[in-house]
C-alpha cells in the first residue's frame, strides 16, 4: 500500500477514504477522550460519514465513533491512498 | 483473604463501558432485589443488588458505564474511586465481544489495578453473527483471569459467571496478568515522580498506580496530591508533568497496543467481514437529511402516543380519581372546618394529586426513551441534531431532552441525565423551561383568540418563536459565561443495535416513573400546599388572600407592563401550574372557569391589546412551575443553580414584557 506522506485533519477525508492517525491537538479533555476511544497515533481510520459540514462518523478498531465537525479538523491523519 | 463464608457479605463491582450489556447483565444477576439511590453528593444513579447463593450473601455494585478508569467525567470518576478505595472483593469486568478491542482497553486498566477479576465476554452472539470467532482459551491465558462467554440478555453464562466469582473470591487473589509493561521512558518518569513524593505520604490510592494516573493528566488525583504534599514537592511535581505532557499519549498507546495484540491474536474472522442490518439502518438514520425526517417521525410517534393513549388515560384518572376522590372527601367532612376541607381537596388533591394524573403520559415517554436508549438510537438522534445544537453552544446529546419539552418541561428537565457534561448538563436544564409546553399553549390560545381573532394563529407563533429565541440566546450565553472554557466536545462511541430487553426497559421505565411520583409526593406537595396556603388565608376570597396582597404589591411593575393587580395575581397563581392563570382569572373577574366565551368578553374590556400581548409574552417567559422547580432541584442537586433558573427567567420575563408594552405606547399601537 502506498502512502501518501500528506497529513491532513481527519474531517477532510471523503467517504472510504482511510488514514492513519498522525496527531491530536485541542484541549487536554478532548485528547485525553480521544485516546480513551481508541485514537491512539498509529490507527487505522476509515471514513464512513461526512457530508461536508456538520458531524462525521468514522470505522476504528472494529467500532463507530461520531465526532463534531470542528473536532474532526483536530485530529490528523495520514492519508492512504 | 478467603474469608468465613458466612461472616461477611462479599462486595462484587460490575464495571464496563456504556453500551456493553452492563445494565442487563446487572438485572440477570440481582433480579428485583435491587436497591437505587444516588451515588453520595452525585446525581449519577448508584444500583446495588444481593443475590444469595449457599448460604452467602453477594453484593453487586454496577458502576456507571466508564470507557476508562481516568476520572474524565463524574461517571468515570465514581466507578474509579470505587475500585481504587473501596477495594471491592472482586470485579466483574463485561465486556462486547463484538466490540471487543476497544473494549480490552478498560480491562487492561482494571488489570492494572490488580484487584480479582472475572471477565464477562457479553454478546456473544452478535459476536457470532457479525462472523467473529473468539478463542476464550487464549483470551485467559493472556489476560491472566478468567473469561466466561455469555449472552446476558437470555441469561446464558450467568450461572458460571457466578461460580467463577465465587472461586476468584475464594482463591485468593491469584495476581492477573499486569497488562502492557510501561516504555523504559515512562518507568523512568515513574521513578522520579515516586523520588519525590515521600513513601510516608498516606495517598488515597494505591501509590504505582496514583503516580501512573498523575502522568496520564488525572485532574482529581492532581487535586487530592496537591492537597496533602508540601508545597515545594508539589512544585517539583509540576515540573515534571509539565515538561511530560505527552505522557498521557504514550501510556494511552501502550494500553491500546496490547489491546490490539491480545485482540489479533485471540480473535479470527474466518467467514470475512459482514454488513450488519443496523449498518444498512443506518445509512438512513445517519443521513444529514433523512436522518433527522426519520427522527422527526420517530418523535411524532412518540407524541401520537402520549397525546392519545396518554391522555385519555389521563382524563380517565382525572374524573374518576381525582374528582371523585375530591367529592368523597368533601361529603366526608362535611362537619369540618371549610379551610381544612379546602386544605385536603384543593390544596392536597388539586395540586399534587393533580399532578400525579400525569403518569400515563410520562409513563409512554419514559418507555419509548427506554427502549431507544436500550436499541442504541440514541446517538443517532444526538448525532444527526448536532449541527443545529452547536450553533446554539449546546451539542447533539442535548437535543432530545429539550424537545421532550413541548410537551412537559419536566421529563425535558429529567431527561437531561442523557447528556454526559455537567457543564452541558446543567445547561439543558437551566433552558429546559424556556420551551413552550403544552400548558402554557393553553393560555396564549385563549389570549390570542379573544384579542386577535383572525391574527391569533399568527401572534401565537410569534410567541412560540420568540421564545425558542430567547433559549437559544440563553443557552448561548449560559455556555460562553458561565461555563466558559467547559465546552464539551462531541465524541460519541455509535453503539451496534440490539434489540431491546423487555427486563431491562421495563425497569428503566419503572425506576424514571418511581422517581417522578417521590418527587410529587414530596417536593411538589410541599410547594402545591404553601401556594394553596398563600391563596387562602388570611381570606379565602383570592383578592384578600396573601397571594391577592402580593398582586397588588406589584400593581406598579405591572403598570408598566399595562398590567393591573388582578392579572398579576393571575400570573403568579401560573407557578402551580402554567394553565392555572386561566382558572384564576375565572375567579378573579367572576365569569366562572369553563365559561371561556365570557372570560374572553371580559378580558378584552379590562386590557388594551398591546397589554395583552406583553402579558402573553410575560406568561410564556415567566418563572418555572412548581413541578419545573422541583425537577431542577432533583437533577442539579443545588438550590442555587435552581434559584439561579428562576431568577434569570423572571428577569427576562419581565423585560421583554416591559419593552414590548412600552414600545407598542411610544409607536400608539394597540393601545
Amino acid at each position: 500500500m502506498r502512502t501518501d506522506d500528506h497529513v491532513v485533519p481527519l474531517g477532510t477525508l471523503r467517504p472510504g477514504e482511510t488514514g492513519i492517525i498522525a496527531e491530536l491537538s485541542g484541549g487536554r479533555a478532548f485528547v485525553a477522550r480521544c485516546l480513551v476511544l481508541g485514537c491512539t497515533p498509529g490507527t487505522q481510520v476509515t471514513m464512513e460519514r461526512n457530508a461536508g459540514r456538520g458531524p462525521i462518523i468514522v470505522k476504528l478498531r472494529g467500532t463507530r465513533l461520531a465526532l463534531g465537525r470542528g473536532e474532526s479538523m483536530r485530529l490528523h491523519v495520514k492519508k492512504q491512498a | 483473604m478467603a474469608k468465613d463464608k458466612h461472616d461477611k457479605t462479599t462486595t462484587v463491582a460490575l464495571a464496563g463501558a456504556p453500551n456493553t450489556g452492563k445494565s442487563t447483565l446487572f438485572n440477570a444477576l440481582t433480579g428485583l432485589r435491587q436497591h437505587v439511590g444516588n451515588w453520595p453528593g452525585k446525581t449519577v444513579e448508584k444500583k446495588t443488588g444481593i443475590y444469595r447463593r449457599n448460604g452467602r450473601v453477594f453484593s453487586f455494585v454496577d458502576l456507571p458505564g466508564s470507557y476508562s478508569l481516568t476520572a474524565n467525567s463524574t461517571e468515570e470518576e465514581i466507578a474509579r474511586d470505587f475500585l481504587a478505595q473501596d477495594k471491592p472483593d472482586a470485579v466483574v469486568a463485561i465486556v462486547d465481544a463484538s466490540g471487543l478491542e476497544r473494549n480490552l482497553y478498560l480491562v487492561c486498566e482494571l488489570l492494572q489495578l490488580g484487584l480479582p477479576t472475572v471477565v464477562a465476554l457479553n454478546m456473544m452472539d452478535v459476536a457470532r453473527s457479525g462472523g467473529l470467532e473468539v478463542d476464550v482459551e487464549t483470551l485467559e491465558a493472556m489476560l491472566g483471569v478468567p473469561v466466561v462467554p455469555m449472552v446476558a440478555k437470555s441469561r446464558q453464562g450467568v450461572q458460571r459467571l457466578l461460580e467463577t466469582v465465587e472461586t476468584v473470591v475464594d482463591g485468593g487473589a491469584r495476581p492477573p496478568a499486569a497488562g502492557p509493561e510501561l516504555s523504559p521512558a515512562m518507568e523512568l518518569l515513574v521513578a522520579r515522580l515516586d523520588a519525590i513524593i515521600p513513601t510516608s505520604l498516606d495517598i488515597p490510592y494505591p501509590r504505582r498506580w496514583a503516580l501512573v494516573k498523575l502522568l496520564e493528566g488525572d485532574r482529581s488525583i492532581r487535586r487530592s496530591l496537591k492537597a496533602i504534599l508540601a508545597p515545594d514537592l508539589w512544585e517539583n511535581v509540576k515540573s515534571v508533568l509539565q515538561q511530560h505532557d505527552q505522557a498521557m499519549l504514550e501510556i494511552a498507546s501502550s494500553r491500546y497496543d496490547w489491546a490490539a495484540e491480545t485482540y489479533r491474536r485471540a480473535v479470527s474472522r474466518p467467514r470475512g467481514e459482514r454488513k450488519s442490518l443496523g449498518e444498512r439502518a443506518d445509512r438512513l438514520l445517519t443521513h444529514p437529511l433523512g436522518g433527522v425526517i426519520a427522527f422527526a417521525a420517530m418523535v411524532f410517534g412518540v407524541y401520537w402516543l402520549m397525546f392519545n393513549v396518554g391522555a385519555l388515560l389521563q382524563r380517565w384518572l382525572n374524573d374518576n380519581m381525582v374528582a371523585r376522590s375530591a367529592n368523597g372527601l368533601e361529603d366526608a367532612l362535611g362537619g369540618w372546618p371549610d379551610w381544612s376541607t379546602s386544605l385536603l381537596t384543593d390544596g392536597l388533591i388539586g395540586g399534587a394529586g393533580l399532578v400525579l394524573t400525569f403518569i400515563p403520559i410520562l409513563a409512554i415517554l419514559f418507555l419509548a426513551l427506554a427502549i431507544l436508549e436500550d436499541v442504541g438510537y440514541m446517538a443517532r438522534a444526538a448525532f444527526v441534531m448536532d449541527r443545529f445544537m452547536h450553533r446554539i453552544g449546546l451539542r447533539g446529546q442535548s437535543f432530545l431532552p429539550l424537545f421532550l419539552g413541548w410537551g412537559c418541561n419536566v421529563p425535558a428537565i429529567m431527561g437531561s441525565r442523557i447528556v454526559e457534561s455537567r457543564a452541558a448538563r446543567l445547561t439543558t436544564i437551566l433552558v429546559a423551561p424556556l420551551v413552550p409546553c403544552a400548558a402554557r399553549m393553553v393560555v396564549i390560545a385563549l389570549f390570542a383568540a379573544a384579542f386577535f381573532g383572525g391574527a391569533a394563529i399568527l401572534v401565537s407563533w410569534s410567541m412560540v418563536m420568540m421564545n425558542l429565541a430567547v433559549l437559544a440566546l440563553a443557552a448561548l450565553l449560559i455556555s460562553r459565561f458561565i461555563f466558559r472554557g467547559q465546552e464539551s466536545s462531541f465524541v460519541m462511541e455509535l453503539p451496534r443495535y440490539h434489540t431491546p430487553n423487555i427486563r431491562t426497559v421495563l425497569l428503566a421505565t419503572g425506576e424514571r416513573v418511581r422517581r417522578f411520583v417521590v418527587l410529587a409526593g414530596t417536593v411538589i406537595l410541599v410547594m402545591s400546599l404553601i401556594v394553596w396556603a398563600f391563596s387562602t388565608f388570611p381570606s379565602s376570597d383570592i383578592e384578600d388572600s396573601i397571594l391577592g396582597h402580593i398582586g397588588r404589591g406589584l400593581a406598579p411593575i405591572g403598570g408598566l407592563m399595562g398590567l393591573d393587580w388582578r392579572m398579576m395575581v393571575a400570573l403568579l397563581t401560573s407557578f402551580v401550574a402554567k394553565e392555572q392563570t386561566i382558572a384564576t382569572l375565572g375567579v378573579i373577574l367572576g365569569t366562572g372557569e369553563g365559561a371561556n366565551g365570557a372570560l374572553k368578553t371580559e378580558l378584552t374590556s379590562i386590557m388594551a391589546p398591546a397589554a395583552a400581548v406583553s402579558f402573553i409574552a410575560l406568561q410564556m417567559l415567566f418563572v418555572p412551575c412548581v413541578s419545573s422547580v422541583a425537577a431542577i432541584r432533583q437533577e442539579t442537586r443545588s438550590w442555587r443553580w435552581t434559584g439561579f433558573a428562576v431568577a434569570y427567567m423572571l428577569v427576562i420575563s419581565f423585560v421583554v414584557a416591559i419593552i414590548i408594552y412600552q414600545m407598542a405606547r411610544l409607536f400608539g399601537l394597540g393601545v
